[in-house]
This record gives C-alpha cells, structure tokens and sequence, in this order.
C-alpha cells in the first residue's frame, strides 16, 4: 500500500530540500566559519597522532578530508570515542531511535492502520523528532507535595543506568567500553537498579496510582531477576567466563549457545520482557487499571527520559541475548579485505573484522529487537498473580533444566572440563 | 464463592469504613474515573486491600442529560433525533422500542417492507455497537490488535448504513410509521458481501483473542455471576444470557417480523467475565443469520412508511413496548394525555441494571480484573445517564 500524503509532490521536496541546503551553507559562511577562526586562534591544540593539530591543518582538513584521516584514526582509539559513539551511548541512541520507528510501522502494518506518516514526508520518518520537539517544549509539571529532588534525579538515573548496561555490551571484536572479567555479573547488577528507581520516582510523585505502578515493578522485576540470572548461567557453565567478550569467543569457537541452551534462551527473553516492561507484562504501566503506573505524573522532558531509557535498555537486553545465545558479532565474512574509495581513501581506519562484526552484531539485535516488539500486536495484558507463578515457579524450573543440560553437557566430557575456553 | 447476601453485607460493613480510612493503613481510596482510562463517562470508587478490591461504589450520572424531560416539549416524531443521542452507535435500536411504543399508543399500521427494513438496519446497528464495544473490550485488556480490528471493520458496516440511511452514526431512521426511506438500488448484494467478509473476520477474532490462552487466563473463572444472583440483580441482556438463562427479547416477546426469522438465542452457562464477553460475539454471529435471511424473505417492493397526520396523536393512554439492544432490553413507556406531545417517557435501559451487578461483582476480585469485569457488563455509560 502506497501511503503517500495526498498532496506530496517530489519536486517540492527535493526543492525544500535545496533550500535548507542553501541556508545552513549561508549561515556556515557567514557565522559559523569566523566563529571557528576566532576560537582556533585563541585556544592552543593538543597534539594528535604525529603532528600537532593547528588550526590551518584543521582547516586545510575541510578543503582536503584526506588529511583527516590520521586524526580520526586517533580519536577512534581513545576511550571518548567508545563512551560517546560506537558502542556506547551514540550507537544505542540510534538503534533506539530506530527501534522506535520500527515499533510504530510494524505494529501499525499488523494492526491494518499506516502509522506515522505525513512527518518527514515519506512514511512519516520524521515523526520521532517531531515527537522529541514536542516533548521538550512542553511544560514539566512536578506534582504537589513531590520530592523535588527525587523528581528530577530519577530520569536522569534511569537513562544513566541504561546506558550503564550498554558500556559492558562488546558490540564488534575490540569494541567496548569496559571489557571487565564479571561482566555479565556486572550487568545483572546494575539492572537491579531499575526497580529501586522505578520505586523511589513513584514515591516522589506523591500520587496513588504511581505507588501502585512503582510496588508492581518492584513485584515484578524481583520475580524475574532469578529466572534471569539462572538463565544467564547456564551459558557461564557452557563457556567458563563471565568476561562478555570471552562468551562471544568461546561460541566462535564452537556453536552458537543457542543450539544447546534454548530453554535457557526462551526463559531469557521472556524475562527480559517482563525486565522491560513490554507486553504482556506492562503492568506497572497497565493503562485500563492504573492509568500510567509509575509514570502518571510524568510530563514534557521527564517522560521523554524515561522512555528513551527505557528503548536503550531495549537494546542492551536484546544484544545481551545477541551475545549469549546467539554468537554476538559471529557471522560470514562479507566485506573486502581493503577498501578503496574514490575520493578520500578511508583505509587507513577502515577494519575489516569490525566492520564485519558490527554489521552482523546490528543486524542480529534488530531481530532480537523485533522479536520483543511482537508481543505488543498479539497478546493482552497478564494478571499479578499470573505473572507471579510465572516467574517464581515455572521459569525457574525450567532455567534449572538448561543449566542440568549443560552441566551434563561439561561433565558428560562432550565439550570438554571447564567450559568451552579451557578446553 | 460467596453468596450473594454475604458479599452484600460484607461491602456494606467495609463501606462503614470509609469513615476512618485515615486509621486503616491497610486500605486504600481509589476514584477509578471520569478521567480514568479505564472507565468512560462514569466514576466508580474502589478501596483496595493490598491488589484486591474489597468495597465498589458506582456513581454514574456526568452525562445526564434530561432526555425524559425533553421528550415532553416536542411531538412524538420530533422526539427521534434527540432520543438516540444516548446510544449513538446503536441508534437504530434505541429509537425502536420508542417507534413501537408510539405505533401501539397512536394505532398506526406498519408496512410489511418498513418491518423488515427495521429489523434490517437494527442487527446491523448491533453489530456496529457489538463490534465497537468488542475493540474497546481489547484495549482495556491491554491488546491493541483487538482494539484496532473491530474498529477498522466497523467502519464498513458504518458505510453500509450510510448508504442506507444517509448518516454515518445517528441515523434517524426508525420512526413512528416504518422508515424514513427506502433501500437503495444494489444494497442487497452489498450488505451480503460486507456480513460474508464479517463471518471471515469473526474467526480471526476467535484466532487472536477469544482462543489466546493469556486472555483465556484473565478471564475465565473470574467474578462469576450466578445464575440465581443474576435473576435477583435483574441484569439483562448479554450478561443474563453469560449466566446460562436463555433470555432475549426477540424469542420472549417477538416484535414486529422476528416470529418469523428462525435463529437461536446463544448463552453460557460459566457467568464468569469470559462468558460474558463471549456472548455478544455469538450474538454478533447470530445476527449475521439473521440479516441474510432478513434480505431473502424481504418483500421486493411496497410502502416503507406509513401515512401520517402532521401531528401525530392519539386517544389518551400509555403504552410500554421493549426490544433487544445490543445492552439487553431497552423498553420505553410513554403516556399520552391526547395532545401531540407525550405526557410522559420514561426510557428503561440495559445499561443501568448491568451497572447494578458492578460493586457485587468487584467485591473480592483483584485490581488486574477490574477492567475485564467492568467492561464485560456491556455498560454505557451515556446510555444509563439518559
């Protein structure tokens, strides 16, 4: 189904286009290069890779991208560079954003309707910034008789443990932020921090409905921590490391883990929905019993944290799947060995073996991804107590036959003493 | 399960309680509406032990809107716009019960074709409320699938009764004397082709949501209405026929042509929130039998209205006339005093009595059912203001 604004015309666009290209080259003309003179001729330069970075080789860099292929090649070594784009923050914003889009399309196509659409023009791609627009403009209102201080902090918490997650995640061989040895103990740590701040934001809203979402998340992520957690052990066991980057490796070595764990996969993504608060397990947020849950009083910016936190810990959760059941950045070689490209020669940061893991990496989290979002369009809401048996009994059943499998697997000497990396 | 009296006085010793909320800590006052999601036109009050409901208050009334009384200022045919303002997407079938009264106090003699174009275009408006009470059926459960299919197929049946009668959702079409006009060229073969696309759908339906085992979870079992509680609470409608009491007006008191359609009457016999919500989908089906043999046996031609005086009236009298809405018996008794205005209407919804069942109902259920119940009451909250 073509689903096209009726009153689009291509011309038009191409031309809106034009003209934004031309203004923003005015105002960089005009604004933007003497303001960058001025600063280069005052502030001195630190040294980068083998020359000193002076502001005419900054500059010459603009008419000759060439000669910035040394600098970038440094910066891409430096831990900034980690923490703030590839596999932090930068990466899992995007992958977020995107799941967003993803989110609204597919549930939309599932449920006969079209979604987003006249934002941005074609398919409505714009609609997330629209909605960020909206969201910071608009006012935020903090309860009567709320802990102020409680209020604000707990967004920005929620984000920063989100991304906490994401700086353990390796997502292509060499990049990660903090390659520890506990870490996916490391993770499961910090993700017990989201109910205790689910919990303190809905105490400082001094609001009823919010305490009710904020004891249900607390019931909740409590029930599906240990599901979580033995799941998560069973591929210890398998590969003998609690390093995340040593897991990848280990099943390089051998098969993906979930060929031989995939009960432990099953418990896993269950659990990680109800970490997540998806459907069918949004009862801290259930809308027809609780109005918002936890969020009720949110508002503007406060709401928008919480949400982009909560789509980051989307991602983390499903590359964490990616990564223990599913081989991380594993997959067959489809880039050159060397690159060649036509105007500025890019070989010099081009790596092919990240390249090639971060593709395959990406592109497994997005199925992931898309497995979690399915739910959404085909089941309703589950009850407490429901979810509660689920939890307490029948994923911890079944998470302790995986780990049996595996042990027998050790111990049987089919995979060797001591998991997979000590063989 | 306890009795009925014995919830009765439980809920009456807690509702004592209210009083000194400040020195229980245990429970806690909820005032679920009116701008909760999950509530409509309409507030109910709820105190909670812990995740269970132990006292319900209901406390309609944000959509009165005098609809008895303004029936007393205009005459019996002006009366029809404002009538089916209660219930819009259900029009046909409120408007009805007011035709039949005002046919029976006035003596008008309907046309056969008007009979049936009637019939026709009620079981079409009871699968565009059934339908639209469906979707809403899914969202409150937290299934947005459910709440986008029926509202997406709705919208055909909303467009076959525009064709019909000239308006997308108040149709003004049952009036004193039949129809206001006939069917259009090719409405037949249309309307056949729109329930045919239905009856595939109804399966979907059946596939994601009645046969989904989490909803089977959440409902089945829960806040169960007994087949002798719902005789003493004197619900109606779906819900009687959820407590396994074949009751419908169409069989009991056969008005206007449905002596002469054979169809079933479909119950359950559990009473408990999924019965309740599987009964209007049968119904739904059953309609679709209905309409097909409505389109055969239809005379081919022939007076759709009957004539009348400009000012309709008749000897002085009163007259009470009910039909099957898509909320149970919906009946209307007017009084006429011999002037062309009625001296008094007094409209007798299915909505109010299944309300009735609610605090009986909540007591003792948990806070992840009180959607599910409430909405599984086939309750309209306008409809029960007036």
């Amino acid at each position: 189904m073509a689903s096209y604004p009726q009153n689009f015309r291509f011309g038009e666009f191409v031309g809106s286009l034009i003209w934004l290209i031309f203004w923003v080259l005015i105002i960089v003309a005009l604004v933007g290069l003497p303001l960058i003179f001025i600063v280069l001729f005052y502030v001195p330069l630190p040294p980068v890779g083998d020359q000193v970075l002076t502001p005419y080789l900054f500059l010459t860099s603009i008419l000759y991208p060439q000669s910035a292929i040394p600098v970038i090649k440094t910066l891409m070594g430096t831990d900034l560079f980690r923490v703030a784009m590839f596999p932090g923050f930068t990466y899992a914003a995007l992958i977020a954003a995107v799941t967003i889009f993803i989110e609204r399309k597919f549930l939309a196509k599932m449920q006969l309707r079209v979604g987003p659409l006249y934002a941005g023009k074609i398919e409505g791609i714009l609609q997330l910034i629209a909605d960020g627009l909206k969201l910071i403009s608009k006012e935020i209102i903090v309860p009567s008789g709320a802990d102020k201080l409680m209020f604000w902090a707990a967004p920005i918490a929620f984000v920063s443990t989100a991304a906490a997650v994401v700086a353990l995640i390796p997502a292509a061989p060499g990049y990660v932020v903090a390659d520890v040895d506990v870490g996916l103990l490391a993770v499961f740590a910090i993700l017990g921090f989201f109910p205790l701040i689910a919990l303190l934001f809905s105490w400082a809203s001094n609001s009823k409905y919010p305490f009710i979402g904020g004891l249900r998340a607390l019931h909740q992520m409590i029930a599906f921590e240990i599901p979580f957690i033995l799941s998560a052990l069973s591929v210890v066991i398998l590969s003998g490391t609690l390093n995340l980057t040593g897991i990848v490796d280990s099943q390089l070595q051998s098969y993906w883990f979930i060929f031989f764990l995939p009960i432990s996969a099953f418990v896993f993504y269950i659990s990680s929905l109800a970490e997540l608060e998806r459907i069918p397990f949004d009862l801290p947020e259930a809308e027809s019993e609780i109005v918002a849950g936890w969020l009720t009083e949110t508002s503007g910016m406060i709401y928008g944290l919480l949400q982009l936190g909560s789509y980051v810990k989307t991602y983390a959760l499903a590359a964490l799947f990616v990564i223990l059941f599913l081989g991380g950045w594993a997959g067959p070689m489809v880039f050159p060995a060397e690159i060649h490209t036509p105007i500025v020669n890019i070989s010099p940061i081009y790596d092919q073996e990240a390249a090639n893991g971060s593709l395959w990496f990406t592109l497994k989290t997005f199925g992931v991804i898309m497995l979690m979002l399915l739910p959404r369009g085909i089941s309703p809401r589950i009850r407490m107590d429901i979810l509660l048996h689920t939890g307490w009994y029948k994923l911890i059943v079944l998470a302790f036959i995986n780990i049996f499998v595996a042990l027998a697997l050790i111990y049987g000497g089919i995979l060797g003493p001591g998991g997979l990396l000590v063989r | 399960m306890t009795s009925l009296e014995d919830k009765f006085e439980e809920s009456k010793k807690l509702g004592l309680q209210i009083a000194k909320e400040s020195e229980d800590d245990r429970l806690m006052t909820l005032s679920v509406g009116p701008q909760h999601p999950g509530s409509g036109h309409f507030r109910f009050i709820i105190k909670v032990d812990g995740d269970y409901i132990v006292y319900c208050d209901p406390d309609p009334g944000y959509v009165h809107r005098g609809e008895e009384k303004m029936c007393e200022y205009r005459n019996v045919i002006q009366n029809i716009p404002h009538l089916e303002r209660p219930v819009i997407h259900d029009s046909n079938n409120i408007t009805y019960s007011y035709s039949l009264a005002v046919e029976e106090l006035v003596g008008i003699e309907v046309p056969r074709r008007a009979q049936y174009i009637r019939a026709l275009a009620s079981e079409l408006n009871r699968q565009v409320y059934t339908l639209y009470w469906l979707a809403i059926y899914g969202i409150f459960l937290g299934h947005s699938t459910m709440f986008m299919w029926p509202t997406g197929d709705r919208e055909l049946l909303i467009d076959l009764l525009e064709v019909l009668t000239g308006a997308r959702v108040t149709h003004a079409y049952n009036i004193p004397g039949g129809v206001r006009n006939d069917m259009p060229d090719g409405f037949k073969e249309r309307c056949l082709r729109q329930v045919r696309y239905l009856q595939k759908r109804f399966k979907e339906y059946e596939d994601i949501f009645y046969n989904m085992p989490l909803f089977r979870q959440r409902t089945e079992g829960v806040a169960v209405l007994s087949k002798e509680d719902a005789i003493k609470l004197g619900v109606t409608g779906s819900v009687v026929r959820a407590s396994g009491i074949p009751y419908d007006i169409r069989k009991a008191e056969p008005y206007d042509i449905y002596n002469e359609i054979d169809f079933k009457v479909q119950y359950m016999k559990t009473g408990d929130c999924f019965a309740r919500s599987y009964v209007p989908f049968l119904d739904m089906k059953e309609s679709c039998h209905i309409i097909e043999q409505l389109l055969d046996k239809m005379p081919q031609s022939g007076e759709v209205r009957a004539k009348l005086q400009p000012n309709p009236k008749g000897p002085p009298g009163e007259a009470y006339r009910r039909v099957e809405s898509g909320r149970g018996a919906l009946g209307y008794y007017v009084v006429s005093d011999g002037t062309p205005k009625p001296y008094r209407v007094k409209i007798s919804v299915g909505s109010f009595r299944n309300m009735l069942a609610l605090p009986y109902l909540l007591v003792g259920q948990k806070m992840g059912d009180m959607p599910a119940t409430y909405w599984s009451l086939n309750y309209w909250p306008v409809e029960a203001d007036r």
